[in-house]
């Protein structure tokens, strides 16, 4: 496949009927099987005249909470593709012994890996975060919408074509072979002169572009959209973790664009900034990512934070233990993520001193995420703690996440680090602290406002079910490669000669097979409740005792989320109110003012697509025409100065009169 | 914070009867000037490429070798003249009188193309020299430092030529005074960039 002599043309660039991967055989039943499910979707959208309301209600809307539905929609479709390589990987792993070649080929291992790394990241757990962040944050500070409505719609949309990107990558040509960080100068034009680094390059460009817009947004909507009243020592931990999350993507999306754009003008001009002749420097690109990467895991991770905090105080009754050491941890990791990046690479050889210092602020990490810890279990001690699903996957996340914290530690010594460097070890560490934190997270946010976005819980059987299928599946897939990771095994490897090695590959592979039922049951879970939403109908809003402001407003909220800008007085809003009798206004509405739907974020999406494709395979023309495209796009919006509406009083009255009818029907008399 | 107050009298009120005014774009400011902040993180990180392989000549030309400090000091001017006249039509945006904005506008415009003018004769003459973005680690960073302050130029003056369409079409309304006002800060954000290009590019370049 990665023949460097193709010729290019001048309409088709260099692509060609050869970058159809027809010879793979796995390859071509993933493709018929895309296509014939991608095939009936359309075909079901089509028959019951979906597209429409699609486009009206969904695609080129505004509103918050349905951008945040449709990234968790976007995070949950490519789970399951990055998924499919984990299973891919672990199978490989555990049948190439003894001689065997394992089924999957150098070439397309190599891209499985790869592609692994980029989409559970950029792709699963980035949607996820920014969905949740989108969907719960104005409604936990009273806010009818964010900063910018349109900017929100544009981000996902970019985001989204990301990932059609990288999509697109399994089917036409093929993925990087690099590893998920395309160090140079394996991904410098040299040693992989195909289309792979391209894809890469431009699907996290794009995407890169969606995440930038969206931190910059959130946090505007944090400092200047806050209800009155709510001061910053007033917000709800989530709200607090979710701005500095923010602030982190706004401080570190740029490093990542600003140093992927340099390794594309090394490939796309000849440049010498990472190249090892003409004083390119190698290693300048290893510091410059992680500089992103580094602040990225913390990304990840502090909204979750955020969420167990909720979890922790709504399923034990109580108020939040610690609220302000809370706040102060968060924010103190915020400013520590940015002086550890070196730990990642403690084997370049930077000397002692600098080796010290990155891994001694690693350890000082340690304390400020020890102090949640602790205020978690405080909350929970005498607490009267109902053991619903968020709160299992919470206690779940604790006694994962202090393991994988401990390996983390481990890591930090310079010298253990030499030894453990790329092995086992590290991806066990990692995946502990991802998969039992972030991932155990996300289950814990969406059993908790699942039913808050659609007005019923989740099953909870089906939720058992998955839960103790992640729990012990993950034990099973990552203790050996802890164990694996200590005898000296590496990582990214294809085959191996070691037949002693091969039972805790097989032991990873069962693990692995668990998590798949997880994932199974946690799908089933949603069909289940789907079909039997009237048994698990919540008419209060507020199905669990909940203590923040979004629990005050209907399941699922109106387009305004609030008829009245609610007016703050402690932390924890909602419980404060309900302490001092509050009762809901049944009169006097006003007409609300709101932001237009607009189809403007869809089309430039689509011109961003047509811009990658062309760069990546070199169709300069298809390039060109989409870039003007988006310079027209873009310019003809900013034309349109009518962007907002009133819903009308009568119109508010309306809705919160059905809630009246719908709450009196609820109570019983 | 305890509660003082308990039970259905509470006079605590928790929401207020009429809608809050807010104003259009009232975050835009804020949004705008975050937005710069990581557009400076770029920049930054150029800088830092630029310090980590500047001095990278692989046996080729050097700073001394190329820079002409005359012709960079008439750039360097057009460039802070540019955004003085940016600054006198904002004055003239407060004076409420359009057509003078839209002049110093266009003044603007011009000196920016100018700066773009002087700028890619430059890279030309680098070119021609044998002096390119291939030839060596200082002349890759020097190029995509100094280029994408360019192109940001470049896009600046694409705004600026649209948004004096939009102030002449619709008047100086509240939506263009936002609009110029960002594009203000855009402008003298890439004149404080450029003072750095100027001293640690071309200044420091030609001392060592």
């Amino acid at each position: 496949m990665t023949e460097p002599s193709i010729p290019i043309s001048p309409i088709f660039g260099r692509l060609t009927l050869a970058a159809l991967p027809l010879h793979e055989p796995i390859l071509v039943v993933t493709f018929i099987a895309v296509a014939l499910g991608g095939a009936a979707v359309v075909g079901a959208l089509t028959y019951f005249r979906l597209w429409g309301y699609l486009w009206r209600e969904w695609f080129t809307s505004v509103d918050h909470k349905k951008i945040g539905i449709m990234y968790m929609v976007l995070g949950l479709v490519m789970l399951l593709r990055g998924f499919s390589d984990a299973l891919m990987m672990r199978l490989q792993q555990a049948i190439a012994f003894g001689g065997s070649d394992g089924y999957l080929p150098a070439h397309h291992y190599d891209q499985v890996f790869t592609a692994h790394g980029v989409i559970m990241i950029f792709f699963v757990a980035m949607p996820f975060v920014t969905g949740l962040m989108n969907y719960v944050v104005p409604l936990q500070i009273g806010a009818r919408d964010v900063s910018f409505p349109f900017l929100n719609n544009f981000s996902f949309w970019m985001t989204t074509a990301g990932a059609i990107i990288v999509m697109m990558s399994l089917f036409i040509g093929e993925f990087a072979q690099t590893g998920w960080l395309a160090f140079p100068p394996l991904s410098g034009l040299g040693a992989s002169p195909y289309v792979g680094v391209d894809y890469y390059i431009w699907a996290l460009q794009v995407a890169g572009v969606g995440t930038t817009l969206s931190g910059i947004n959130l946090v505007c909507t944090i400092i200047k959209m806050r209800a009155p009243g709510m001061s910053l020592m007033k917000m709800p931990v989530f709200t607090w973790t979710s701005l500095c999350t923010n602030i982190l993507i706004v401080a570190s999306f740029p490093v990542l664009t600003a140093v992927l754009a340099l390794l594309g003008l090394d490939r796309y001009v000849g440049t010498n900034f990472f190249t090892n002749d003409f004083g390119g420097n190698p290693m300048m690109y290893v510091n410059l990512i992680w500089i992103w990467g580094h602040p990225e895991v913390y990304i990840l991770i502090l909204p979750l934070f955020g969420v167990f905090s909720e979890v922790t105080a709504t399923f034990s009754g109580k108020k939040l233990f610690g609220y302000t050491s809370m706040v102060y941890a968060t924010v103190v990791i915020t400013i520590l993520s940015y002086l550890v990046w070196l730990h990642h690479f403690f084997t370049m050889g930077s000397g002692a001193s600098v080796n010290s210092f990155f891994g001694i602020t690693t350890m000082i990490i340690s304390i400020p995420t020890g102090a949640k810890i602790f205020n978690w279990l405080f909350t929970m001690y005498r607490g009267r703690i109902r053991f619903e699903l968020p709160m299992m996957w919470t206690v779940a996340f604790m006694l994962t996440f202090v393991i994988g914290g401990m390996t983390g530690v481990l890591l930090a010594v310079p010298p253990a680090d030499f030894v453990l460097h790329n092995s086992l070890f590290l991806i066990a560490h990692f995946h502990n602290v991802i998969i039992g934190g972030v991932l155990f997270g996300l289950f814990a946010a969406i059993a908790y406002w699942w039913p808050k976005a659609f007005g019923f819980k989740l099953d909870p059987f089906w939720g058992h079910v998955s839960f103790w299928c992640w729990v012990v599946g993950f034990w099973f897939a990552f203790a050996p490669l802890y164990v694996l990771g200590l005898m000296g095994v590496t990582r990214r490897m294809r085959v191996f000669d070691d037949p002693s090695l091969q039972i805790w590959f097989v032991i990873a592979a069962f693990g692995a097979v668990l998590i798949a039922c997880g994932i199974a049951a946690f799908l089933i879970q949603i069909a289940v409740s789907i079909l039997r939403r009237d048994s698990l109908r919540d008419e209060t809003g507020d199905p669990w005792g909940g203590r923040t402001l979004e629990w005050a407003t209907s399941s699922p909220p109106p387009d305004y989320n609030f008829a009245f800008t609610p007016v703050i007085h402690d932390n924890d809003a909602w419980a404060d109110m309900k302490k001092r009798g509050y009762e809901r206004p049944l009169t006097g509405f006003r007409p609300i003012h709101m932001p237009a739907n607009t189809g403007t974020g869809v089309i430039l999406s689509g011109l961003s697509i047509g811009l990658a494709f062309g760069l990546i395979w070199y169709i300069w023309w298809l390039a060109g025409l989409s870039f003007l495209g988006i310079l027209a796009v873009s310019i003809a919006h900013t034309f349109n100065y009518h962007r907002d509406f009133h819903i009308p009083a009568d119109e508010v009255s309306r809705t919160e009169a059905e809630r009246t009818a719908r709450l009196a029907a609820g109570v019983p008399a | 914070m305890s509660a003082v107050t308990h039970g259905v009298a509470d006079p605590v009120r928790f929401h207020l009867a009429e809608e809050p005014h807010h104003p259009d774009g009232g975050s835009t400011m804020l949004g705008f000037w975050i937005y710069l902040m990581s557009d400076c993180l770029i920049f930054a990180i150029l800088f830092a490429s630029y310090g980590v392989i500047g001095g990278n000549y692989a046996a080729g030309p050097a700073p001394k070798d190329l820079f002409e400090l005359p012709l960079v000091a008439v750039n360097t001017s057009f460039l802070l003249l540019s955004s003085i006249t940016y600054g006198f039509a904002m004055l003239e945006m407060a004076r409420n009188r359009q057509g003078a904005t839209l002049a110093w506008l266009a003044v603007t415009g011009l000196f920016g193309l100018g700066f773009l003018s002087i700028e890619l004769y430059e890279f030309a003459h680098l070119i021609a020299e044998g002096a390119t973005p291939q030839r060596s680690g200082f002349l890759s960073a020097f190029f995509t430092l100094v280029g994408t302050h360019g192109l940001h130029v470049t896009f600046g003056t694409i705004w600026l030529v649209t948004l004096m369409v939009q102030v002449s079409r619709h008047g100086l309304i509240e939506a263009n005074r936002r609009r110029l006002m960002c594009l203000s800060m855009f402008w003298h954000f890439l004149d404080v960039i450029w003072i750095g290009v100027f001293t640690f590019v071309y200044l420091l370049g030609v001392l060592r």
